[in-house]
């Protein structure tokens, strides 16, 4: 059983400045599983990405990727970052981009390869990119930067691919693309996705498992498993309700008496 | 040699004043492109034979709102670097076609605090009162446009205009400073003590209090120090720019690092599905 | 053709050391300045030329190589700026500057002793604003040496240069030392700066790193390509500013031309304004063509 996980969090505490963000995080994560990391702004979910990269140090417990601990540059974790500040100068076509994917940790005076081009063209292809290729990368809309970051992640062939807040500069039209694509990349390159949000319902059709952030902790399993009123009212520490209305489910603040002002911040506990 | 005491107390309050948003903004390249293009105006001015003094305003206008209109083109650090480079190009074909003698030349660009004759004080204490009463005018949105671009622009603010205006006053106040620091060293003055007040408290009113204090202490230093050795006034105040902030950074990191080794974490019960 | 190459041009041997170094330097500081435009580190690429001639001053007074004083300076200079800070750009800016203001004053000190141990007026003017034409033709051979080492070292790390220039987040995520490639990459551009201050002086120094790649970058799509273009107005430009140079002696009757630093900037800036209008221009015909209007970045 332990040997078919592809990533495995184990007892993990993360503190930065003094602070304790995370606590006791415990999770899995098997091979071509859809993931979300779901949480409001402020609930740890970057820091549990950069945990899981190899950039953030923990005190306490282990990140294990294949049964190994995660390293700096190990190929098998991808990453797409919330969001790239591409200069509308930068003088890189969207696939030299994306061949940087493969490439652009590599130093030395080799040209690149042709089985990179080839490479490229084909992920281009995926993530419907094709028809702007040649185009300058700081000259895309947001979303279309976004496929391009994606393709660039998916170009090294990792086994999981971990974005942050994928969908958070998107309106809801693009995030609908989005999530459509990540979806067909899962299945069709048998890539497991983790990808954080604080708006869970677009992801409920797609999700194979949930990771409910807050207050510091974690709740993991799937939708039905996690989203209940017992389970995220202990996480949070205060009583919490679940709705669901017309397939959207919404998870409400409690009654004042128990403290409800302490979650005035999270923008998903409020009814829409 | 009061003289000297005065018009480097002037300079010393008002480099630190404009040195506070100088750093805050991020525009040390353009508080050290204006002087340099302020020396270019002042060869000019002696080529031509006009009062240098109005060369040095002059030229240190024109780089200020040439590197603010060329900051809409480009990058604004590129933009700096043209404008001064095309000052200085035209500074060293002023000195080559004329024949200034060098004591001259060094003086502008490397300061003479015993230079400055008792005339010159009262103007360039208006003037340098000028430049202060602009930084007050332009206080709040100036450090609300520094520190959080966006919210300035949505409260109305006119940012281009606030940034054209504060390098004008960086250009006044440079052209002020030149003849007695030097076109080369003025600008130390606007980053070393600002931003060693900076380290010490992020509080706006204490950082540019203690710049002040820093930057006098400088000042005063390197005139006492210059008219011991003879050396030349630049010399000790770049030095000593740079020094109070090395000092300060080192003192700050020894102390906040002894701060720290004495939190205790507390452990939250753990949830687990 | 003949009006602008006057009489004796190229068979003046200075002329023709200079247009050989000046060529050199130009493409150097062409492939460097690309990536220093592209890393927001303009203020470095200049105050470094600052530096450099900080050593040079020193390497005079204590009667030593020029260039070691030159590249040394500019290296110790590097390295001080990234002890200091340059992860945010901020920070990057405050470190820039205390080590400019430190080399600055140094270099007051080192050329007020230069003048009290020699007689010779004007050494300050041509320590600062340098010339090509009085550079001795016995450094082609180290220039070319360290200019080429300068172009191996880039090519040799331009991916992970490239990929932390563009995100030093992603580029992290992916192993990258940051930190290190940026150390390197400020090393060797101390290395370039401080060749081309004692080459072509500190001015140029500044607007051949500068200048053609400013104007490259508003129009190639590819790096190589911008690389490739800011030599060619690099070179063309330092050419060109020679010869008018050159020429220049012959223009006034008092037989005193304008210095070199003057005609390169001058063209320089010329390039730029070209590229720019070309840029106007272009987006002006291209717009009627584009597809359908995309969600707005934010960014104009």
């Amino acid at each position: 059983m332990v040997g078919s996980d592809l990533l495995r969090v184990r007892d993990v505490d993360v503190s930065i400045a003094g602070r304790m963000i995370l606590n006791d995080v415990n999770f899995r994560i098997e091979h071509g599983e859809f993931t979300g990391l779901i949480g409001s702004n402020g609930a740890g979910k970057t820091t549990l990405l950069r945990v899981i990269l190899g950039l953030q140090n923990v005190v306490r417990g282990e990140v294990l990727v294949h049964g190994q601990p995660m390293t700096r540059s190990n190929k098998s974790v991808g990453y797409v970052p919330q969001k790239v500040l591409f200069e509308p100068d930068l003088p890189v076509r969207v696939r030299d981009f994306v061949a940087l994917g493969v490439d652009g940790d590599r130093f030395g005076f080799a040209r690149r390869s042709k089985a990179t081009n080839e490479t490229v063209d084909e992920m281009l292809e995926a993530v419907e990119a094709s028809a702007f290729s040649t185009r300058k990368i700081g000259s895309l809309s947001g979303g279309e930067q976004q496929r391009v970051l994606i393709a660039h992640a998916l170009v090294s062939r990792p086994e999981l691919l971990l974005l942050d807040e994928p969908l958070a500069n998107l309106d809801p039209g693009s995030a609908q693309e989005i999530i459509e694509l990540l979806h067909s990349v899962v299945t069709n390159q048998q890539v497991a996705l983790l990808l954080s949000s604080h708006e869970m319902n677009p992801l409920l059709p797609v999700m194979d498992r949930v990771i409910y952030a807050a207050n510091g902790r974690i709740a993991s399993g799937t939708t039905d498993e996690v989203v209940r009123p017992d389970v995220l009212s202990a996480l949070y520490g205060h009583h919490v309700d679940v709705v669901r209305v017309h397939g959207r489910v919404l998870v409400v603040a409690g009654d004042h008496e128990h403290g409800g002002s302490n979650l005035a911040d999270h923008p998903d506990l409020v009814i829409e | 040699m009061t003289n000297a005491w005065i018009s480097g107390t002037i300079v010393a309050i008002l480099a630190a004043a404009v040195g506070f948003f100088v750093v805050l903004r991020g525009s040390a390249f353009a508080a050290h492109a204006i002087p340099n293009g302020a020396f270019a105006g002042a060869a000019g001015a002696n080529l031509v034979g006009v009062n240098p003094l109005v060369g040095l305003v002059v030229f240190a206008l024109a780089a200020a709102f040439g590197i603010g209109v060329t900051s809409r083109r480009t990058r604004s650090d590129v933009a700096t670097a043209l404008a001064l480079v095309l000052m200085l190009a035209l500074g060293a074909a002023f000195l080559a076609t004329s024949n200034d003698y060098e004591p001259a030349v060094n003086a502008l660009l490397f300061g003479e605090i015993l230079g400055v004759s008792s005339n010159e004080i009262l103007p360039v204490a208006l003037l340098a009162a000028l430049c202060v009463m602009g930084l007050l005018v332009l206080y709040r949105p100036l450090l609300l446009s520094s520190i959080a671009p966006d919210l300035s622009v949505a409260k109305g603010v006119n940012v281009a205009l606030l940034d054209v205006a504060f390098l004008v006053i960086v250009a006044l106040s440079s052209a002020l400073a030149v003849p007695v620091v030097g076109a080369l060293l003025t600008f130390s003055l606007t980053i070393g003590p600002p931003a060693a007040a900076r380290l010490v408290s992020s509080r706006p009113h204490r950082a540019l209090a203690l710049s002040v204090v820093f930057s006098l202490a400088t000042l005063w230093a390197a005139i006492a120090c210059s008219y011991w050795t003879n050396f030349p006034i630049g010399f000790f105040v770049g030095t000593m720019s740079a020094l109070v902030y090395v000092v300060v950074r080192v003192v700050v990191a020894l102390t906040s690092s002894v701060r720290t080794h004495g939190r205790v974490d507390i452990a939250v019960p753990n949830l687990t599905l | 053709m003949r009006w602008l190459f006057e009489p004796g041009l190229f068979a003046n041997g200075s002329v023709r050391t200079a247009l050989v170094l000046g060529a050199l330097v130009a493409v150097v500081s062409a492939v460097v300045g690309i990536f220093t435009v592209l890393r927001g580190q303009s203020f470095a690429g200049h105050a470094l030329t600052d530096v450099a001639t900080a050593g040079g001053a020193a390497a005079s007074l204590a009667v030593v190589s020029p260039l070691f004083g030159f590249i040394g300076a500019g290296v110790l200079g590097a390295g001080a700026m990234d002890a200091i800070g340059v992860q945010r750009v901020k920070d990057r800016d405050v470190a820039t500057g205390v080590v400019l203001g430190a080399a600055t004053g140094l270099s007051a000190l080192f050329l007020y002793l230069i003048t009290l141990s020699t007689s010779t007026t004007g050494s300050t003017q041509s320590i600062l604003f340098g010339s090509v034409f009085s550079v001795e033709p016995s450094t082609l051979p180290d220039a070319a040496v360290l200019g080429l080492l300068v172009l191996a070292g880039l090519t040799f790390i331009r991916r992970p240069l490239l990929m932390s220039s563009i995100s030093p987040e992603l580029a992290g995520a992916r192993g990258i030392r940051v930190r290190w490639v940026g150390l390197g990459f400020m090393v060797m551009l101390a290395v370039a700066v401080g060749l081309s201050a004692i080459v072509i002086g500190s001015i140029l120094s500044t607007a051949l790193l500068i200048g053609p790649p400013a104007s490259t970058l508003k129009v190639a799509s590819r790096l190589s390509r911008a690389v490739a273009l800011a030599g060619v107005l690099g070179v063309f430009a330092t050419w060109l500013g020679v010869i008018l140079a050159y020429d220049s002696y012959y223009w006034f009757a008092s037989r005193r031309g304008l210095p070199v630093s003057f005609f390169v900037v001058v063209l320089v800036m010329l390039e730029f304004v070209i590229a720019s209008a070309y840029t106007r221009w272009r987006r002006v015909h291209v717009a009627t063509l584009r597809r359908a209007p995309r969600e707005e970045d934010g960014r104009s």
